[in-house]
């Protein structure tokens, strides 16, 4: 039984014609892009390609916007500690309570060695972003604000261009965790407020171990890592060539599936998810349903714990996860669907679905398969399944 | 990911004895919904011979809970109440070829309840020697109660110092940040309560107040106490605690004012008691809205008995809430004062 992957929002599937892309660039190519000589400018030229590639994919103006960075992570911390660095007048973060642990314990981190005052913005049951306590918080005394384009655990999509134009009200710089979106949901920059986005290339079917940090021109920025004069002297170290090579190709084969991930993949999602709401009962779809990426499905089963229903669905042979790979150990629910305020009864049973181009129709008769028995026998376990008012889902207002 | 047994796989895939017994005449309920993991045993005990004739079990959590749950079925069916008294978390764990690090919580939630359902047996109210406070270590099970208790007992001020006392971030060292927060907490309280001892001492010169001052760094072992949960129901419908309400986030009320800005010296007992009235009566607004609630029972000195009720009873994170009221109070009076949760029925 071929195993199945529905885990794209942890990692994806290098695309078999990226890693083509990129085999040339360690025997054959192998030159360091700096070089003068003719092992170099060959190398030279390729990384500006694959540049203009990833450009492309994010609609930006100038391919030097594009700043390579080991991934998403580094990005964030990049993004956060410039601003605080270039603007040295003001020291205040605004960021969401539903960030990922790239932006959070950073400002955290930041908050609690007074480097930082941070702003935390709650959300509301759909994960949508309290404007008004957004409003409320930007000043003349914020550096940068850091909203996520979309949710890794729910998908939902905050509206980052008009959160970016009031945040150049206030004279802050505004970055965008996008590390979801970029290759999901159709991304540009050329007109929009946005200074900086980051991306990570390995959630688009690219290799682990680089990203980018676009940094629109005229926006201020302080290198995080010092060093040659690579990026433009903006980020030290010798460049990662061939995964800056597999960037690119898959920076261009996102734009050219853009549509198929917004069609197909979207209708994948969508079969599963009513599938599973009209077998299952008590079940909760998490997230934003009509702004929400096109391949994230984030179910809560009440009464029941979410690694459970994992563990049987890997026996099953479907990959899914309960939320964020980053936040590990069942007596922590996930920070995002606390900060929704989720119902208790369904806070530690949520598990998420997300796909990609590569998966099939097959993909989501197995889940439907397995999942609703699974779900039963576990509450049929629980203590508090046999008390509990059992609630039909209604799956008309949405998908009517 | 899952580094489980194959035992756990086995007792998680095919639990043995799940499902609820019929004419239990022995029942234990540990953990809550909000937990994240629950466990309801469920005994039928020979009267006569006291033997276990029957066990199951009804468990809400992650694939170990339920494993380590149809494992005590299975270790306690045929034993007497005497020799079942005896199982341990770790025979829990043994029986399962072992517990990955960040799960032996699933085995000590099972000798809790064990424990829970033969108080049940006989009559008695079961009470938790396990500390409910947050486990910091998890390579050695050790939690924040015991880091600090450690740490106050022993006057300790290094992370290697904590290690050697109680191994914690002797393992993995990533919990050596919180390790390190811990130091920082303790000695800043000790500092603080110094000071306020210092300043009561003048005015009122209490004896407590005295004995804080002369031995800043060791207070006396009953303050222990302050670490313990709230007593939790044996066999009770199950609990639903509260959200823990931390000292330091960010809306919360329970964060102390400086200590030293609202110093009341010699107040007269009717104002203290009266003061600690509307202190509680404020956080219990707080309180309420995680579903739980605080009840002031006594004032004996600079004790204060309080019934935490509601979602409060069975949290695990009840020992947090006890030590931000703690904080308020002396925030509030600006004397050094203890509160100790009592069961409802204490008094």
């Amino acid at each position: 039984m071929k195993a199945i992957y529905l885990d794209n929002n942890a990692t994806t599937r290098v695309d078999p014609s990226v890693v083509d892309a990129m085999l040339p660039f360690f025997t054959e190519h192998f030159g360091n892009a700096s070089s003068a000589h003719s092992f170099g400018a060959e190398v030279g030229t390729a990384v500006k390609a694959a540049r203009q590639q990833l450009q492309q994919l994010l609609g930006a103006t100038h391919d030097h916007e594009i700043i390579y960075t080991s991934g998403g992570t580094e990005s964030d911390n990049a993004a956060i500690l410039s601003a605080l660095e270039a603007l040295p007048d003001r020291n205040e973060i605004v960021i969401s309570k539903v960030e990922h642990p790239a932006i959070l314990s950073l400002c955290e981190h930041l908050e609690k060695t007074g480097r930082a005052k941070v702003h935390l913005i709650g959300v509301d049951k759909v994960g949508q972003l309290d404007i008004d306590a957004y409003r409320a918080a930007l000043s003349d005394k914020v550096a940068v604000v850091s909203l996520m384009w979309a949710n890794n655990e729910t998908g939902t999509i905050f509206p980052v261009e008009g959160l970016a134009e009031l945040a150049k009200e206030h004279g802050a710089l505004f970055h965008t965790d996008a590390v979801q979106a970029v290759g999901k949901t159709p991304i540009s920059l050329k007109d929009s407020a946005i200074d900086m986005l980051s991306l990570s290339g390995h959630k688009l079917h690219g290799p682990k171990g680089i990203g980018a940090l676009y940094v629109k021109k005229g926006a201020r920025f302080k290198p995080l890592i010092r060093g040659g004069h690579q990026e433009r002297a903006r980020r030290g170290g010798t460049e990662n060539v061939p995964a800056i090579i597999g960037l690119g190709k898959a920076a261009e084969l996102a734009h050219a599936h853009m549509a198929e991930e917004q069609g197909r993949v979207r209708e994948l999602r969508d079969r599963l998810e009513k599938a599973v709401l009209q077998r299952v009962p008590n079940c909760i779809v998490n997230g934003d349903r009509h702004d929400r990426l096109p391949n994230t499905a984030n179910l809560a089963f009440e009464y029941v714990e979410s690694e459970a229903i994992l563990l049987h669905l890997n026996r099953s042979g479907v990959a899914a996860s309960s939320g964020s790979a980053c936040t590990s150990g069942s007596m922590e629910p996930s920070h995002v669907l606390k900060a929704m305020e989720i119902p208790e009864a369904a806070l530690h049973g949520a598990v998420r679905f997300s796909f990609s181009r590569d998966n099939v129709a097959e993909d989501v008769d197995r889940v439907i398969e397995a999942l609703p028995g699974i779900v039963e026998k576990l509450r049929e376990m629980s203590p508090f399944w046999a008390d509990a008012e059992k609630k039909t889902n209604d799956t008309k207002p949405v998908f009517a | 990911m899952w580094e489980y047994s194959d035992t756990v796989k086995e007792h998680f895939f095919n639990p043995k004895n799940a499902g609820a017994l019929v004419g239990a005449n022995a029942v234990g309920e540990v953990g809550a919904l909000s937990c994240g993991d629950a466990l309801k045993l469920m005994l039928h005990i020979d009267p006569v011979t006291e033997i276990v004739l029957e066990a199951k079990f009804q468990t809400f959590g992650c694939g170990s809970a339920i494993a380590s749950s149809s494992a005590l079925t299975e270790l306690v069916i045929g034993k007497t109440l005497e020799q079942a008294s005896a199982i341990t978390n770790r025979d829990i764990a043994d029986y399962l070829g072992g517990l990955p690090p960040e799960k032996k919580h699933c085995a000590v939630m099972g000798h809790e309840a064990l424990q829970a359902a033969i108080a049940n047996f006989r009559g008695e109210v079961w009470r938790s020697s396990h500390e409910e406070s947050a486990l910091v270590c998890k390579c050695h099970g050790v939690d924040a109660a015991v880091i600090e208790r450690a740490i106050r007992d022993n006057g300790l001020s290094t992370v290697e110092q904590v290690a050697v006392f109680t191994k914690a971030g002797s393992g993995c060292t990533t919990c050596y940040e919180q390790v390190e927060d811990i130091l920082f907490r303790v000695a800043s309280d000790i500092a603080a309560t110094a000071a306020l001892a210092a300043r009561s001492s003048e005015s009122a010169g209490s004896d407590e107040a005295a004995a804080v001052q002369h031995a800043p760094a060791a207070p006396r072992p009953g303050s222990v106490n302050l670490f313990r949960s709230a007593t939790r129901p044996v066999s009770a419908a199950a609990p639903r605690p509260a959200a823990p309400v931390k000292p330091g986030a960010e809306t919360s009320p329970l964060t102390p004012t400086s200590p030293l800005s609202e110093s009341s010296g010699g107040m007269t007992n009717l104002k203290k008691i009266r003061l600690i009235e509307e202190t509680i009566e404020d956080l219990r607004v707080y309180l309420r809205k995680d579903g739980g609630d605080c009840e002031l029972i006594d004032v004996d000195g600079s004790n204060v008995l309080v019934s935490l009720t509601g979602a409060c009873v069975g949290c695990q994170m009840a020992s947090v809430t006890v030590s931000g009221i703690q904080e308020r109070l002396i925030a509030k009076l600006g004397v050094p004062m203890r509160v100790i949760p009592v069961g409802r029925n204490a008094h």
